[in-house]
């Protein structure tokens, strides 16, 4: 399916899910850009597009938390609905009010995403590619512990502490930030202390994130996060299982009850 | 109900990093980075992320305000003008164009800026031209 053809065909769809709904939310060019936008009974949809990314279980969040009796539709990719399903888990979406029409990517999204899932479990556009191997891990580990150390201090070095990955990820919900206490970060100093800044972080997208890549796109300084990010995940899924963005029902991984007993910490002697 | 983005430039400084303001029933909530904008390929800086902070802010001047005494007292833009136009020109006479000095602002336009200093060389006479961009 070309581009065009996958756009008409998610409009119609939109357009067919109108009526059932209270409002779709999907994203729509904006000036030269896209950005997410929510669409309403009789809106011209000749405006909503699919690329480039955008954080848009951000904008889902924001609205539900406005409006919690409406339902809305959502057109996502694999990566927003993996992140709507871990964000209903911490009772930050309820997924009940909303109806997603998945939408695949193409190979060449998969390919400038690195994305090893990129297609949603409801898929209602599109026909499912491949992912891309994430062979560059291996190499990575691969490289001695010292090189690796250098390797994060040099990117780490780079830091403008302008806490766009954190601002960026749509798993990043709290209110209050440890990031922002200065008990953990020293204020007024860049780059951050290393590696406390990056290491807080990265253990506190255990078990949400999902790879979506937005924080290294939106990083000034470049520093390859999401290679950080993607060792977390692959170490959480071999270690516990435990696959982010999967099951809707499944507890979230750090529920310390079963974090505890998986590690057979609570077992009877 | 109403929820948006709307496309934008950040104020905070000269290099105009394109991003998003996300407004929600009429009220800007955040910014956004744009990846398209030229200039900033989707990167913001932490004042651009925080970039809409002042937008609904409780403290922001929505006129001008003269000071009376001591109270600054809230004026219409025709009062505030003629104020100044008056005190600039009664230092001028008084002490010289070098007795005054022009700070320009980031938050305001390339044009806009072109203009002050075109006021303060040719109009008033001086070189103390300064920006709060340069520091």
């Amino acid at each position: 399916m070309d581009h065009d053809s996958l756009l008409q065909a998610l409009r119609k769809a939109v357009q067919e899910l109108m009526p059932q709904v209270d409002g779709v939310i999907a994203l729509r060019r904006v000036g030269q850009g896209v950005a997410a936008h929510l669409y309403q009974a009789g809106d011209d949809l000749s405006d909503l597009t699919l690329e480039p990314s955008f954080p848009l279980p951000t904008s889902v969040r924001l609205i539900q938390a406005r409006y919690p009796d409406k339902t809305f539709g959502v057109v996502v990719r694999g990566c927003d609905e993996r992140q709507l399903i871990e964000l209903a888990k911490r009772r930050q979406i309820n997924l009940d009010r909303l109806r997603l029409i998945g939408v695949a990517c193409s190979a060449q999204d998969a390919e400038f995403c690195q994305c090893d899932l990129p297609f949603p479990q409801q898929l209602s556009i599109g026909e499912q590619v491949e992912g891309v191997p994430q062979d560059f891990l291996d190499e990575f580990l691969a490289k001695p512990r010292q090189e690796r150390l250098e390797f994060w201090k040099h990117a780490f070095s780079k830091c403008l502490k302008c806490y766009g990955c954190r601002n960026i990820c749509p798993e990043c919900f709290c209110k209050e930030c440890v990031l922002e206490e200065s008990l953990w970060v020293k204020s007024g100093t860049v780059p951050p202390p290393f590696p406390m800044f990056h290491l807080i972080r990265a253990m506190h997208t255990v078990g949400k994130c999902i790879s979506c890549g937005e924080c290294e796109r939106t990083c000034p300084a470049d520093i390859p996060l999401t290679v950080l990010y993607k060792l977390l995940r692959r170490d959480v899924e071999r270690t516990f299982g435990y696959h982010a963005g999967a099951n809707p029902d499944e507890a979230p991984l750090m529920d310390s009850t079963i974090f505890l007993a998986d590690m057979d910490l609570l077992r009877p002697s | 109900m109403e929820y948006r983005n709307v496309s934008s430039v950040c104020t905070y400084c000269g290099v105009g990093c394109g991003l998003f303001l996300e407004v929600l029933d009429g009220q800007v909530t955040g910014t956004y980075p744009d990846p398209s904008h030229p200039v900033s390929e989707g990167h913001l800086c932490v004042k651009g992320w925080n970039a809409a902070g002042f937008v609904h802010h409780a403290d922001r001047l929505k006129t001008p305000l003269i000071r009376k005494g001591d109270a600054l007292v809230e004026a219409t833009w025709d009062d505030a003008l003629d104020v100044t136009a008056k005190a600039l020109t009664r230092i001028r006479d008084a002490s010289g164009p070098d007795a005054l000095g022009f700070l320009c602002s980031a938050k305001a336009t390339n044009e806009a800026n072109y203009l002050f200093q075109k006021l303060a060389r040719a109009i008033i006479g001086t070189n103390n031209v300064d920006h709060c961009a340069r520091l």
